[in-house]
């Protein structure tokens, strides 16, 4: 099956400072994947790099058509949801309008309606809080909504940066259970990246992981999660 | 009225210069300290007195850069120390017969206590809002030395004439070139002591606010004390600039201390470079030297002419005379290692 | 008593004025986040090219309409050629930006139109305003035309997609980015507003203090001055941040001994800046809780 998401030698650099050195991995269609690896690894580097939010090279490719060189915005209109690290909430907006600009390069009116009230029957909590100050929601509150708010753009591929940081594990248990649902049910591919190894490789089905800027594991979650020189070496558990 | 968060990471709103790249190589300065005490043997009286104008408002744009390029803080009001220097310079010359030398460090001081004192209620500004603050300061300032009750000293609206000094101990040279030596080291001491300054624990201090101002808090550095500091050291600076400009130009008058002379200090710092000291030079003859050349070039549209070639400087080289200064020092490493 | 209050309405009424300009000085601030100095000189030409246009024979409203067109594209232009190659560069920069196009404006508006004063027209008569002496049927339209201009604005914000996004796209831009929203273009957008606001702005102001190059220059700092005070998130606080600045302009210039014209700007600032160290963040500006 042709890959949804083909990088290829891809390197970002930080002014001067070279982040990622070469990294290259695949997302099947329909998978859930995580990409795992220590702090300063990389990971968030990575996702950026796919929506051109740093400077790289190398070769990205969506569904055939390569990125390098989009403006994120035009990649991120290509289907892409991009839920970055501190969820980047429009905090002085209701909950309402963040996921309205969740939907802002739409034009289908009827559709961004049903998919509010979908995004409130996956999260309740939202629709209580819909009028509400995006700021003044809890953090698994914001996570809820930055999340609904990538799902307006009825994306193919959703990127998450370390959704769990900051909140309690029950929580993050619920949220890794919808991103679940919404992988198998509303097909959308994922690629979760994770600090926290173990749920991480719970809910995806495969795994990649990051060293300094290279990827030195990658295969089936359940293998790396038994795996526990792996566990040990790369993950710390 | 609702709440909102903000959280501070977004990069701040002033470059940080590293340490390192604060002044000019060792070789670099003293070239440009040969040139500049060679230079006035070379050319006539009234360049040597352009080249000391140059080198105060030098002095007054590394204030500024002191203050914002320093401690993060936005002044619109620097023409209004500049001012007030001027001015107790050219009083104590002229009522109270002082030396001119040592008006000086009166001026510096006298503006030094007030620009602090300015620095108190500005502690609660930030930003735009402090920008409006100086603005109005610097409005205030030309009304001031204007008004009724202050005439027997200021002069009023004409100002007071201030006598020319001549060079000491009967040395041949002009007064124009004996006011540009004498001007050169003060311009040095000053420069010496700010980046002695900004080195220092204090000048630490100062960046640490102005890069990220909770943090410092919480580090300990007492916020209030450094600004005030700052305010107060540029206030003290410009004054001493301020001084120096009424004994070259030998006269004070308020409308030559209007905004527009603080809108100049604040293109002379973003020319040479914000945050570098060493650009002030250059951002100062920028501000002196362009607007003659604009009327030359176009006496209906000098106004026009001199903001293009603004903005081709801001085109060409948005962080000012520092990114020239880094460039070289690129192509320089690159032919010493080839 | 019956003094106090009089001068109160004449301030709202010249205040009017400011509350146009401090209109269009949040619009931008809304768009790009700083505070445009040469948008006072940009409304300045923008009223010139109206008188020009009435001068070659074409009536007002015609002239208005066409003026506001002409601005609007204008200032999509002047942000595109000048301002987007700078957007990367710091933001002092960007205000010495500001600056320069603030000195190129004004000059060749005195280089074209020289200047000498000239007349402009009001679409509302100068007649006393319901036999009140203290506003003229023009002051009254002013204050009518700037809070439609509000209710406009806050309509467009508030309930439009584009508002929104424009909202999006200054508050936070690369989350605005990352739900597709093309920021750049956003930017020139509110610039284009910005300059047809103060079109409309320097063409009400323009029969109160006549037409020069140099005529908006007091109005700007004023208008700045309301739109800081209103606490530049908000066009209601600058509306109303306008008003009081005319309130406090009118007082002082009354109240204060020895306050003469020139000595009204330093203490009408001052005033504010006592308002700003109270109240940091403006009178309805939205406290900003800073989190490291």
């Amino acid at each position: 099956m042709t890959a949804m998401l083909d990088i290829k030698d891809l390197r970002a650099y930080y002014g001067q400072v070279q982040a990622l050195h070469g990294l290259e991995f695949h997302l099947k269609e329909g998978s859930m994947t995580t990409l795992l690896g220590a702090n300063g690894a990389g990971k968030t580097t990575t996702l950026r790099a796919i929506c051109n939010m740093v400077r790289s090279t190398g070769t990205i490719e969506f569904e055939g058509k390569p990125l390098l060189g989009k403006t994120t915005e035009n990649i991120v209109r290509l289907g892409i949801a991009h839920v970055p690290q501190g969820r980047g909430t429009f905090t002085n907006m209701t909950v309402e309008e963040n996921l309205q600009l969740g939907a802002i390069s739409r034009s289908d009116k009827a559709g961004i309606v049903s998919d509010i009230e979908r995004m409130y029957e996956h999260f309740p909590v939202l629709k209580q809080r819909h009028t509400q100050q995006a700021g003044t929601l809890s953090g698994g509150e914001q996570q809820m909504l930055a999340v609904a708010r990538a799902l307006m753009l009825r994306p193919r591929l959703m990127l998450l940066d370390e959704p769990s940081f900051g909140l309690a594990p029950l929580i993050v248990r619920d949220l890794f259970k919808i991103l679940g649902k919404i992988n198998r049910d509303d097909k959308v591919t994922i690629l979760v990246v994770e600090q926290n190894a173990q749920l991480a490789l719970e809910l995806a089905d495969t795994a990649y992981v990051i060293e300094t800027g290279r990827i030195v594991m990658s295969g089936k979650a359940s293998d790396i999660a038994n795996n526990e020189d792996v566990r040990k070496s790369y993950l710390g558990y | 009225m609702s709440a909102v968060q903000e959280t501070v990471t977004d990069a701040p709103a002033i470059d940080a210069v590293p340490k390192r790249a604060m002044t000019l190589g060792a070789g670099t300065s003293i070239a440009v300290l040969l040139i500049l005490l060679v230079v006035p043997l070379f050319v006539k009286n009234f360049v040597v007195f352009q080249l000391t104008t140059v080198l105060i408002y030098g002095i007054a744009v590394l204030a500024l850069n002191i203050l914002t390029g320093g401690s993060g803080q936005f002044s619109l009001g620097q023409s209004a120390f500049y001012a007030l220097g001027a001015y107790i310079s050219a009083i104590l010359i002229e009522h109270a017969g002082m030396n001119y030398a040592l008006t000086l460090p009166i001026s510096g001081i006298v503006c030094f206590a007030f620009g602090f004192l300015f620095g108190l209620p500005a502690l609660r500004l930030s930003g735009i809002y402090l920008a409006l603050a100086t603005f109005a300061l610097a409005t205030a300032m030309p009304q001031f030395l204007k008004l009724g009750a202050l005439e027997y000293w200021t002069g009023g609206v004409q100002g007071l004439v201030v006598t020319k000094p001549d060079a000491p101990f009967g040395l041949p040279v002009s007064q124009d070139v004996w006011l540009y030596y004498f001007t050169l080291a003060i311009s040095i001491a000053i420069y010496v002591a700010s980046i002695n300054l900004l080195r220092s624990r204090s000048g630490r201090a100062m960046m640490a606010i102005r890069d990220n101002e909770i943090a410092a808090s919480a580090m300990g550095i007492n916020i209030s004390l450094y600004k005030t500091l700052a305010f107060g050291v540029s206030a003290g600076i410009t004054g001493v600039a301020g001084g120096l400009g009424a004994i070259a130009v030998q006269f004070v008058a308020p409308d030559s201390y209007t905004i527009q002379l603080a809108i100049a200090l604040f293109l002379g710092m973003v020319v040479g470079g914000v945050g570098w000291l060493p650009g002030s030079i250059v951002g100062a003859a920028f501000i002196v030297f362009v607007p003659n050349i604009a009327e030359s070039v176009s006496k209906g549209l000098s106004g026009a002419v001199f903001g293009v070639l603004l903005f081709v400087v801001i085109f060409l080289v948005p962080h000012g005379a520092r990114q020239v200064a880094l460039v070289s020092q690129h192509l320089v490493g690159k032919l010493k290692r080839s | 008593m019956e003094l106090l209050s009089n001068q109160i309405l004449a301030g709202i009424a010249t205040g009017a004025i400011y509350a146009c300009m401090a209109l269009a000085v949040v619009m931008i601030y809304q768009a790009v986040d700083h505070l445009n100095f040469a948008q006072g000189e940009m409304a300045m030409f923008s009223t010139f090219m109206a008188w020009q246009m009435m001068q070659w024979g074409i009536p007002y409203w015609a002239a208005f309409v066409l003026t506001l067109i002409l601005s609007f594209a204008g200032g999509i232009i002047i942000e595109r050629l000048l301002f987007k190659p700078l957007a990367k560069a710091p933001i002092l920069t960007n205000v010495a930006g500001f600056i320069a196009l603030f000195a190129i404006v004004n000059s060749v508006a005195g280089l074209i139109w020289d200047f000498t004063i000239k007349q402009f027209p009001t679409p509302f008569g100068s007649a006393p305003f319901l036999g009140s002496q203290l506003i003229s049927t023009h002051q009254a339209g002013m204050i009518g035309v700037t809070l439609l201009l509000l209710a406009f604005l806050f309509f467009f914000f508030r309930f439009t997609r584009i508002g929104l996004a424009m909202r999006a796209a200054a508050t936070l831009p690369e989350s605005a980015r990352l739900v597709g929203i093309n920021t750049s273009w956003m930017i020139a957008l509110g610039w284009g507003m910005a300059s047809g606001i103060g079109a409309i702005a320097g063409m009400l102001i323009a029969p109160v203090v006549f037409l020069e190059p140099n005529m908006m220059g007091g109005v700007l700092i004023y208008g700045f001055a309301a739109a800081v005070l209103g606490g530049l998130s908000s066009p209601l606080g600058a509306v109303l941040g306008g008003f009081l600045v005319g309130v406090f302009e009118n007082l002082v210039g009354t109240y204060i001994p020895g306050a003469g014209n020139e000595l009204k700007l330093p203490i009408a600032l001052a005033l504010i800046v006592i308002v700003l160290v109270v109240k940091p963040s403006g009178l309805f500006g939205h406290t900003v809780i800073k989190r490291v």
